[in-house]
């Protein structure tokens, strides 16, 4: 831009401007060095880690829209508490939220939460690296408490034997289905994969338009090929997996949902998608799906009418000895390293994984923690939704296969980004396993995974 | 842009009234030089220096820069940028000038003004909310366009968003959240074009399509470059849109789609600020270059 003026004091409006300048830069610089400043100075080694000096004040907890009655159950029934609660999107599907905001306090040294609720169960695998999650079995948590968890529960939660967070929920998968329609087409519940495909193409024939299933989402393989035992996701070390999508395992369920896509008996949308919601809701016979599935997707989603929806044990391949099942997602719930209210902290995160007021009577999901668990099971039965009684998820809660792990890269991502498309566009699932094993190396490998094939 | 009409004979005999414009001027200027410094040339330089050093601040050189471009997202996203610039470029000038054209030419004032406002009516939501509007207009299920997809052969939203759709996808929405104010510009300019010009066009016989392609385009060069520039640049920085549908479609469609969305994984999700610097340098020094060329061989800054 040009503007055709005669300059009046060309040498005052340079002084001018270069003072402008240096006012300027002073001033960000004060901004950048004050927002910079805030020392690890002062810190005490306890219970595992170095803890900054503690204050008084309120305790910040950061939730999801679903966690938010924990907390605020919490408050009422600790009124002496400062709570301050924060709601988040408690980082589902992939928002990576809570890591970037913990990325960026790490780069200011300060604004931590100092508990929070992920809906993901692989925080860990970077929340210990970013120096944010705090050791729980060195003190602050005692073994006892830790050891009525679920087996296997805090797998997810432990680097080198160190505990850094606590499940909240389990979400083994079971099948879910639909009693009364059930009995209505005269069918049992199959107990084999062979059984199911086999219903799955009857029902095709003789009631098209109902479903066994949905393989259109991302957690898709979480459900049934991790039932299958297949080795996509074996995390061996904490930086090394193993990778292997084309063996025996993978390829019959995917060779199973390929038939079952084919005569849509098994529908491509996915259970939370609107094209579900208002076509498909009322068409479900059988579901395979995680724990949550009966209140999430059931109840809350689908508006399934009361005692209708039932549970069964997730079908087993023929002639499988050892019971298997997959498993989607599961809260955490972490502390943070920074926190200047370390107790008042371990005393929420205690109360609101195990303690029965929230967990045995309120939770939503399947209890992590095995007494809350039995006391969460008798509230569902007493509360006249389901058809049967869900003794299935306390079963299936300690099949899940151990061999699928959670690593940092998120394979619910990689499924929805590489198969997803594919299944829409109609390209066999067994078709794009090489694809998949291609897809999940790369990620593993951007993510600093040794991996072997 | 010139503004070569100052009263340069008034200044002889005013010299007290420039004075007091000229200090109202650089008071201005230093407000807006101010602004740049902290949230423009610092934050820059910031980028610039993570880009050349690594996470414990020594000097790497070039490794950032090397290790982003072999991350086997890097040249997909590189092509997926690139794909979506010439969609959206071509498409802005094409219709932005036409349109303006056409608004130009429409007699009737009534008209003109209730689609000038038409036109600029989706500019008015902000980006995200403009996005959002769309994955709902994209959705077979709830579109109030259902039937539209239908015809076109889209039953579901995954077939809408299948990945070879997406560069389109995205065009058809920064259009129709962008180029209403363009439009307007434009417009403006056109209004600026001296009558006597178009009179002497209309004199001489031309018809509408001679007025627009020899006397109105060439009138409107500058303006349709300075378009061109913020528009590249705007456009190779993409992310808002292929972030909101990647988190509406639950990763299937638009998940590392672009370099910026590539660079807000390298920091966030793989903690590697450096390389998210060096690709933001990359993108910078691309949409620089691309500007000076548009300056260089357009004769921007030339006086008329």
């Amino acid at each position: 831009m040009t503007v055709n003026k005669p300059s009046s004091s060309p040498q005052r409006a340079v002084s001018r401007r270069r003072s402008a300048l240096l006012a300027g830069c002073a001033a960000t610089v004060l901004l950048t060095v004050s927002a910079c400043g805030g020392g690890t100075a002062g810190t005490t080694d306890k219970d595992g880690f170095a803890q900054a000096p503690q204050k008084d004040g309120a305790l910040t907890v950061w939730v999801d829209a679903t966690r938010m009655d924990a907390a605020k159950l919490y408050q009422k029934l600790h009124p002496e508490v400062k709570l301050d609660i924060v709601s988040y999107d408690g980082n589902a599907n992939g928002s990576n939220y809570l890591q970037t905001k913990v990325q960026l306090f790490n780069r200011t040294g300060k604004g931590w939460p100092d508990v929070v609720f992920s809906s993901q169960n692989n925080e860990v695998s970077w929340a210990v690296e970013a120096g944010f999650a705090a050791p729980l079995n060195k003190g602050l948590v005692d073994e006892a408490t830790l050891g009525r968890f679920a087996k296997g529960a805090n797998d997810v939660c432990t680097v080198d034997g160190t505990v850094y967070c606590l499940r909240n929920d389990l979400s083994q998968a079971v099948l879910w289905y639909n009693a009364p329609l059930l009995k209505q087409f005269g069918y049992t519940v199959p107990t084999t994969w062979e059984e199911y495909q086999q219903l799955g193409e009857k029902v095709a024939k003789e009631h098209p338009g109902y479903l066994v299933g949905d393989a259109g989402d991302s957690f898709t393989p979480e459900i049934y090929l991790w039932a299958s035992k297949c080795g996509a996701n074996d995390i061996t070390g904490p930086k090394s997996v193993s990778v292997n999508t084309t063996s025996e395992a993978c390829t019959r369920m995917a060779k199973l949902l390929d038939v079952l896509i084919k005569n849509k008996s098994m529908s491509i949308s996915g259970v939370f998608s609107t094209d579900f919601g208002k076509n498909k809701a009322d068409k479900v016979l059988l579901m395979p799906g995680p724990a949550w599935f009966g209140g999430a997707v059931f109840r809350d989603t689908l508006k399934t009418p009361a005692k209708q929806i039932a549970a069964a044990p997730l079908p087993q391949w023929q002639g499988d000895g050892s019971p298997s099942t997959g498993n989607v997602g599961g809260g955490t719930w972490l502390l943070s390293q920074h926190s200047t209210h370390i107790k008042a902290a371990t005393d929420f995160l205690k109360w609101v994984t195990t303690d029965n007021a929230y967990q045995g009577e309120k939770a939503p999901g399947y209890p992590a923690y095995a007494p809350a668990a039995e006391a969460w099971l008798k509230g569902q039965n007493a509360s006249g939704y389901f058809a049967s009684d869900l003794s299935a998820l306390a079963a299936a809660s300690s099949q899940v296969w151990p061999k699928w792990g959670s690593g940092q890269f998120s394979q619910e991502a990689i499924w929805a980004a590489t198969v997803k498309p594919g299944i829409t566009q109609g390209k066999s699932i067994a078709s794009m396993l090489p694809a998949w094993q291609d897809a999940i190396v790369k990620y593993a490998q951007s993510n600093g995974y040794k991996v072997s094939q | 842009m010139t503004l070569s009409h100052s009263p340069s004979g008034s200044a002889t005999r005013r010299p007290r009234g420039v004075d007091r414009q000229s200090r109202a001027g650089i008071a201005f200027v230093a407000a807006y030089v101010l602004l740049l410094i902290a949230f423009g040339i610092l934050p820059t330089g910031y980028a610039v220096y993570f880009a050349f050093t690594d996470a414990g601040g020594t000097f790497t050189g070039f490794s950032n820069f090397v290790t982003t471009a072999q991350d086997f997202r890097f040249m997909d996203a590189v092509g997926h940028v690139a794909v979506y610039l010439l969609f959206w470029l071509v498409s802005l000038v094409v219709f932005v000038v036409s349109l303006a054209l056409l608004l130009h030419r429409l007699a009737s004032s009534a008209v003109s003004r209730s689609l000038r406002f038409l036109f600029y009516i989706p500019g008015a939501l902000a980006g995200a909310a403009s996005v959002l509007v769309w994955l709902f207009m994209l959705d077979p299920t709830v579109s109030p366009v259902s039937s539209l997809l239908g015809m076109l052969g889209f039953d579901t939203f995954g077939e809408v968003i299948a990945p070879g759709n997406l560069a389109l996808l995205f065009t058809i929405i920064a259009f129709w959240t962008g180029a209403g104010g363009w439009i307007v510009v434009i417009y403006g300019a056109l209004n600026n074009i001296p009558k006597d010009v178009m009179e002497a066009a209309r004199i001489d016989g031309a018809s509408a399509w001679q007025t627009a392609w020899h006397v109105q385009i060439p009138m409107l060069r500058k303006w349709i470059v300075y378009m061109v520039i913020l528009a590249f640049a705007g456009g190779a920085q993409l992310f808002v849109e292929p972030q909101l549908l990647s988190l509406a479609s639950v990763g299937v469609a638009g998940r590392d789609y672009s370099l910026n969305q590539l660079t807000y994984d390298f920091a966030f999700q793989m903690n590697n600020i450096n390389g998210a610097a060096a690709v933001s340098v990359e993108l910078l020094v691309v949409s620089v270059s691309a500007a000076a060329l548009f300056v260089a061989r357009s004769g921007f800054f030339d006086a008329d």
